[in-house]
């Protein structure tokens, strides 16, 4: 049977892994190629790099880490931020990423799913989509309903998250990675709303994001949320739970994971 | 030195990292004579079936691949490298593919398509029953985790030739062997340890 996948999310500014909340008061923190084999050895599923570099230097670093990652690391890996060109995923592509993910130059150019789609394959393409509900949530009568919104959460698009995920779907996004702005560093637990109802609208992974705070948190994302994956960044990094714990307590529940002795 | 069949799609760069790392030397290439010299050949893949068929029919590599198959070098297709054995696929309808053996290449009916992650590798010589004994597929295959991303998968028609099962709301043939034809719907090369274990016995080293 597949197994649900467990992905730890490194943040990268000028090739260095970095840590910190909300993209303030950033500290290196390593050298992203050793993190990577250890979240290897510790039995991750998946990496994501999340490149927030904002410099000239930034594609030739990321590349130049693409290439140092693949050399050294053999399981899959995602790389995202800010990428925004079908000739910017063809060079991380190239260096051996297995999927990049698009999150704000998708939404500002829809198109661009469907032509790196078509050029690479819809398994190499993830969409991320940021989304943040809606207040009339707070009703009880209204389904509750997700906005996305764009640039690191600071600009709402008015797009409808579910919407948006079936459009980007349909355009041949081949996983989505979703992420709850409002659950996002409260540790309190994965939008168990929001990844069910993107979920259920399509028919590709969902990778959720945003809020996981203990290992019951994870499981909770498989068996009630309808995720096929689930990332965490700080939880990972800061020793505050371990990967194997995480698969200990969901295979205990019964969802199929991939166990490493 | 494994030649690493480069059509312009796959994802040679991952396959030749896995083997650097095992220390074996390889060489990506497109070159007929290159192929037919290698001691062993990897055909990786990455991409449609249709666009791997007619881009090893544009380069003449189909005619290659078949004369270094015939005289008996190691062959090992990965994902979509598997597929292209087969006679045709369901995913490029009226595309022939090098029809090595019978049967064709379906897609996925029930559950997410494609099937992303990490599934479960069991060789038939682990299964109960009567055929299952298999002796060089227990060598070569073990029961463990690899990663997958397919939306089709191998339908033989001869089921003495499946070294292996994986189950995605039922069993298909992960991989098979036949001689000195190996072929493997997972990625070894992105299957961790398990995998790059894979890679070295089957490049014998």
């Amino acid at each position: 049977m597949l197994t649900k996948r467990i992905i730890p999310c490194l943040d990268v500014k000028d090739g260095q892994v970095v840590k910190g909340t909300n993209f303030v008061s950033l500290r290196p923190a390593g050298d992203p190629v050793e993190l990577a084999k250890r979240y290897n050895s510790e039995g991750a599923d998946e990496l994501v790099f999340l490149d927030i570099t904002a410099s000239v230097e930034k594609r030739r670093t990321i590349v130049e880490l693409v290439r140092r990652v693949a050399a050294e690391v053999f399981i899959p890996f995602t790389v995202g931020g800010g990428i925004n060109s079908v000739y910017e995923i063809q060079e991380i592509l190239a260096a051996g990423a297995d999927k990049v993910s698009l999150n704000t130059a998708a939404v500002k150019n829809p198109a661009l799913i469907a032509d790196a789609s078509k050029r690479f394959g819809s398994q190499a393409i993830v969409v991320a989509i940021d989304a943040k509900a809606k207040s009339e949530n707070k009703s009880l009568e209204t389904v509750p309903s997700w906005e996305v919104v764009v640039n690191g959460g600071r600009t709402p698009t008015g797009l409808d998250a579910v919407a948006w995920a079936r459009k980007a779907k349909s355009l041949g996004a081949g996983e989505i990675l979703l992420t709850s702005m409002d659950c996002d560093g409260t540790k309190n637990g994965f939008d168990l709303d929001l990844c069910k109802a993107v979920s259920s609208a399509v028919n590709i992974p969902i990778i959720a994001s945003g809020g996981a705070g203990k290992a019951e948190d994870f499981a909770d994302a498989f068996s009630k949320g309808g995720a096929d994956a689930a990332l965490a960044a700080s939880l990972f990094h800061y020793n505050e739970l371990a990967i194997s714990t995480v698969k200990e307590c969901c295979a205990k529940q019964g969802i199929p994971m991939r166990c490493v002795q | 030195m494994i030649a690493i069949v480069d059509y312009g799609a796959g994802n040679i760069a991952s396959v030749r990292n896995a083997l650097s790392r095992l220390g074996v030397e390889s060489r990506a290439t497109c070159e007929a004579q290159e192929i037919l010299s290698a001691e062993r050949v990897i055909l990786p893949g990455v991409g449609s079936f249709g666009f791997l068929m007619q881009s090893l029919r544009q380069k003449g590599l189909d005619e290659t691949l078949l004369q270094s198959i015939n005289k008996g070098t190691p062959f090992l297709g990965i994902c979509l490298g598997m597929q292209a054995l087969f006679e045709s696929s369901e995913e490029s309808p009226g595309i022939a593919g090098l029809g090595i053996f019978k049967g064709k290449v379906v897609r996925f009916q029930r559950g997410k398509v494609p099937q992303i992650g990490w599934n479960e590798v069991v060789p038939r010589g682990n299964c109960s029953g009567n055929e299952c004994d298999k002796g060089d597929a227990k060598e070569l295959l073990t029961k463990g985790f690899a990663y997958f991303v397919n939306s089709f998968y191998c339908a033989p028609a001869d089921p003495s030739i499946v070294a292996a099962t994986t189950d995605y709301n039922g069993a298909f043939a992960c991989a098979i062997q036949n001689e000195n034809i190996t072929a493997v719907q997972f990625h070894p090369e992105k299957s961790g340890d398990w995998g790059l274990a894979f890679l070295k016995r089957w490049a014998g080293c």
